[in-house]
């Protein structure tokens, strides 16, 4: 679709360069550990060696001796203002610093103030602490057993581990549809913990303004206002008031959902902040990163799939458990504690769907967050996409024929899935069609055989997605009771130049270029007229920020929301100049014309200048609305996959040879951006299909905690993506928009472990659990008999 | 502590400071000289975001004591630019989108910038083996590839 703005107004479908650029290329970023204030104190945090032990003394003499420490906070001191505990997003409760047990490695458990990082790192040696080791629980199975020791001895009345039982969808329905199918499969499939390792670490510098009774935290979050009322909540006790809160979220190096969580940091920051007068700087580095924070994944899902024999898809069935490690921590929305999971059922007309999930504590870090995806739906995906292929290796039916005759046809949506959700638009026939046609896959197919008589491993993977973003529709989505809408304000200036806020924050996904895309659309102002702003809890409006794929089907929706009630009152002001009625006047590409005679016309930059210069009489002067926007529904983005690998019999090394990725994520704002988010986004996909892992010993000792060991894709094994796409508009977003940041990463690991399990399916390989490592591949061939 | 006094040219400026035996180049970069366009991502030499050059080749400044870049040449992303000219390599990431948080794109340029130094036109594989040093968690290495090939180019 061509663009319906001039290339001077870059309004939606315009590849404009990114307004973000000219400072990051010059170095001239804003990072938090690049903000540095007067007095400026820092923190740094002892932290547990043990994944479960009892604290028998915390001994800060030494510590204290230490040029430069000023102050070792423990749980005793936040204790006295009792700010030892804080809740979680998902209403748990989780340490912010331990007065009793320490519950996983690496968990926090002191935290010493000194006048420099040196020092205080040195102060961290000198802290000694006595620990008695506890029966560590790191198996989540073994933590449903009865008589499995008891993890959060906190919680009065709890006599087990688990944390919640979730089900959706109709049991009995389902039960009877795999009674009467011609064919069952089941496939066990662990997703392991992984971490969003983005290259920035979390931190923040708080400073409390004693005079003021001011608080300002600059930190490393996707949702600002969010944090400023969980602070308000948690700190309301010791006098901290919303509106003395300012949570400032600067340049962000990535967040993929690892920002979103409180981290107890953040908290005694800020604690030792108030305590001291002093501003305070906490910088997580990479190990703490890794080892603490938020993870993602760690389900053990067992799926089940009931089809007739003509492959036609007839019932679905998942029980999965969750390993929240020591609390849930997740950052899903409320009444969602398996997050989206229920978008299960992905590209297919299933009549008959049930799902249940067992949430479990253990003695891990605290977690459950998305790693760029939308809450489960990686894990969702996954599930469907893999159980798709094992039901056509069950049938001999070729993977594509097998999706193109169950996909839901386009003519039925609106489309009311089994599991209760409204996708609102789709055509994967379209999508995987293309793909087919881009990557040659008769070809394949046939080079494939060939290859097979020679004994060389080849294999092709589809993935054919149906992501669900945009969280979401007040009636079901709050975090904390807060709905989910998203906001935007938008100033239009007496010389047509416009100042956009919203509520939402980029982490890298170029809203500063997107978002003025959006108001040059609607409104005709050129996008490099448009500033605008995110981040800043004082300015912006409330919004509950960026993940989820959530900032263009809420806040860029609210943009054009706000840009049309401007565009409202901008059509009275033109009707004042031209002395005709409203009704006489057309809107077109920056300016209202009069019907019949299109000479006569006024600009939105004349309209700007008259609001403040020469409105009508009743009327208030200026040209500003805000919108808080409500999304109808949620967004159903979705794409075709198809990746080729070659496989090493020497090595077991997966080498991806090609990978061709057609997404559709309705309108485009941003060509050129969109593209850049489907390249990360496959390579975030590919990260945990073929690298990433973080695993524990029976003792919980983390394995991969520093970048040694978690392996993050290089330049060297990231193939060279090939991206297309096909268009079909959302029909209820203002834009046509849907999210697109994490389709690729949600999209792409079925059709990676699709493509190896092809190349070793006529070896009798019918799954392999991620990460396919060369070492796993190795045993593979090694047993098979066809290692070289 | 042992405390040493270190001149280090930066940028075409020498700078003179009393630090620490134990003090990180990337830290006398940041908060001696505040230039904070470099980052430091992982303090083990994995992610690159603190690579800088040290007598033109670059180095993992998180790795490498302030101590041992007494009386030798250190060039930062601040140095890219000059005379209001951005260097190929800053053109290349903004007009082929190698970049998005930002994070990791100074410490991608020095290398890049370097590479190109070294090799005047770069194959694709080339480009690849060199910034795999650095990682990216963004944009999947594709328009890096191209930021670079766009400076190559632009270069001849």
């Amino acid at each position: 679709m061509a663009p319906k703005t001039t290339a001077e107004v870059g309004g939606m479908g315009h590849a404009i360069k990114r307004k973000e650029d000219p400072r990051f290329i010059r170095g001239q970023g804003r990072y938090v550990d690049d903000i540095t204030l007067p007095g400026m104190l820092y923190l740094d945090i002892v932290r547990s060696p043990y994944a479960h032990a009892k604290i028998k003394a915390i001994r800060t003499e030494q510590a204290l001796k230490v040029p430069g420490v000023l102050a070792v906070i423990t749980g005793e001191t936040l204790a006295q203002y009792n700010l030892h505990w804080m809740p979680t997003l998902m209403s748990d409760t989780q340490m912010v610093l331990p007065t009793e047990k320490v519950m996983y490695q690496a968990q926090e458990v002191a935290g010493v103030i000194a006048t420099s990082r040196y020092a205080a790192a040195d102060g961290v040696d000198a802290v000694e602490v006595d620990y008695e080791p506890l029966p560590v629980v790191v198996d989540p199975f073994k933590a449903l057993e009865p008589g499995a020791p008891v993890l959060r001895t906190d919680k009065k009345d709890k006599k087990d581990n688990r944390i919640f039982h979730w089900e959706v969808g109709d049991r009995a329905g389902t039960d009877r549809a795999f009674t009467e199918a011609d064919v069952k499969v089941t496939q066990h499939i662990y997703l392991p913990r992984i971490h969003v390792a983005s290259i920035e670490t979390c931190g923040c510098v708080a400073d409390f303004d004693r005079v003021r009774g001011k608080l300002t935290v600059y930190m490393t979050t996707q949702a600002p206002h969010a944090i400023r009322t969980v602070v308000a909540l948690v700190a309301g006790h010791v006098g901290l008031s919303e509106e003395k809160i300012r949570i400032v979220s600067p340049d962000i190096g990535g967040g993929f959902g690892g920002k979103v969580p409180v981290y107890p940091g953040y908290v005694i920051a800020i604690a030792a902040s108030v305590v001291t007068g002093h501003p305070v700087k906490w910088i997580e580095d990479r190990m703490e990163n890794l080892q603490a924070d938020s993870f993602a994944r760690d389900y053990h899902i067992r799926a089940e799939l009931a089809a007739k024999k003509d492959g036609t898809m007839t019932a679905l069935r998942i029980k999965t458990v969750a390993d929240h490690g020591y609390a849930d921590a997740a950052a899903n929305p409320s009444k969602f504690p398996a997050g989206l999971f229920s978008i299960c059922t992905g590209s297919y007309g299933f009549k008959n769907a049930f799902a249940e999930v067992d949430g479990v504590y253990t003695n891990k870090p605290p977690g459950g967050i998305a790693y760029r995806c939308s809450f489960r739906v990686t894990e969702a995906v996954h599930t469907i996409e893999r159980m798709a292929d094992v039901l056509a290796q069950e049938l001999k039916l070729d993977p594509a024929d097998l999706r193109l005759k169950n996909f839901i046809p386009p003519e039925k949506f609106p489309y009311r899935s089994a599991l209760g959700w409204e996708y609102d638009s789709g055509n994967y026939a379209g999508a995987l069609k293309k793909a087919m046609e881009k990557i040659g896959y008769a070809q394949l197919r046939k080079e494939q055989a060939e290859k097979r008589k020679r004994g060389e491993l080849m294999g092709i993977g589809i993935s054919s997605f149906t992501e669900i973003v945009g969280a979401g529709p007040s009636k079901q989505f709050d975090i904390l009771g807060i709905k989910m809408f998203d906001s935007c304000e938008i100033r239009v200036h007496p010389t047509g130049k416009a100042t956009a806020r919203f509520g939402t924050k980029s982490q890298g996904q170029g809203h500063e270029t997107t978002y003025a895309q959006i108001v040059a659309e609607e409104l005709g102002i050129p996008a490099a007229h448009v500033e605008v702003e995110e981040g800043d809890t004082d300015t912006a409006p409330y919004g509950l920020g960026t993940y989820a794929s959530r900032s263009t089907p809420t806040a860029g929706a609210a943009g054009a929301m706000a840009a049309r009630k401007i565009r409202e009152k901008a059509k009275k002001i033109a009707a004042h100049l031209l002395e005709v009625g409203e009704e006489d006047l057309v809107w077109e590409l920056g300016k209202f014309s009069v019907t019949g005679a299109p000479q006569k016309s006024k600009t939105i930059q004349e309209i700007a200048f008259a609001a403040y210069t020469n409105h009508p009489q009743g009327m208030e002067a200026g040209l500003e609305a805000v919108s808080y926007y409500d999304p109808p529904n949620l967004t159903f983005p979705f794409g075709s996959y198809i990746c080729v690998v070659d496989i090493d019999r020497g090595t077991g090394e997966v080498k991806i040879r090609r990978f061709v990725a057609v997404d559709d994520c309705g309108n485009i704002i941003n060509p050129m951006i969109v593209d850049g988010q489907i390249h990360g986004g496959l390579t975030m996909g590919m990260a945990p299909a073929l690298l990433e892992e973080i695993s524990y010993d029976e003792n919980g000792n983390i394995q991969g905690g520093s970048f040694m060991d978690y392996l993050l894709p290089t330049a060297v094994e990231t193939p060279k993506w090939e991206t297309d796409k096909t268009v079909t508009p959302s029909p209820h977003h203002p834009l046509g928009a849907k999210g697109v940041g994490e389709s690729a990463t949600v999209g792409a690991p079925p059709a990676i472990v699709n493509a190896v399990v092809d190349a070793l399916a006529h070896l009798g390989v019918r799954h392999i659990d991620i990460p396919i490592t060369p070492e796993k591949v190795w045993r593979i061939l090694k047993e098979k008999g066809v290692a070289e | 502590m042992a405390m040493h006094k270190i001149t280090v040219t930066v940028n075409g400026t020498a700078h003179s400071a009393e630090v620490e035996s134990r003090f990180l180049l990337v830290h006398f970069i940041r908060e001696v000289l505040g230039l904070t366009g470099t980052h430091i991502g992982c303090d083990t030499t994995h992610c690159g975001a603190c690579t800088v050059l040290l007598d033109g080749e670059p180095v993992k400044s998180c790795t490498v004591l302030a101590v041992q870049a007494h009386g030798r040449r250190v060039m930062t992303v601040e140095g890219l630019e000059r005379d209001g000219k951005l260097d190929p390599i800053q053109e290349g990431f903004m007009q082929e989108h190698g970049l998005q948080c930002g994070f990791c794109t100074p410490g991608m340029m020095m290398t890049g910038h370097a590479l190109l130094r070294r090799t005047k036109n770069p194959s694709e594989a080339e480009i690849r083996q060199a910034i795999s040093g650095n990682l990216c968690r963004c944009t999947g290495y594709v328009n890096i590839v191209k930021a670079v090939q766009y400076a190559a180019a632009k270069q001849q």
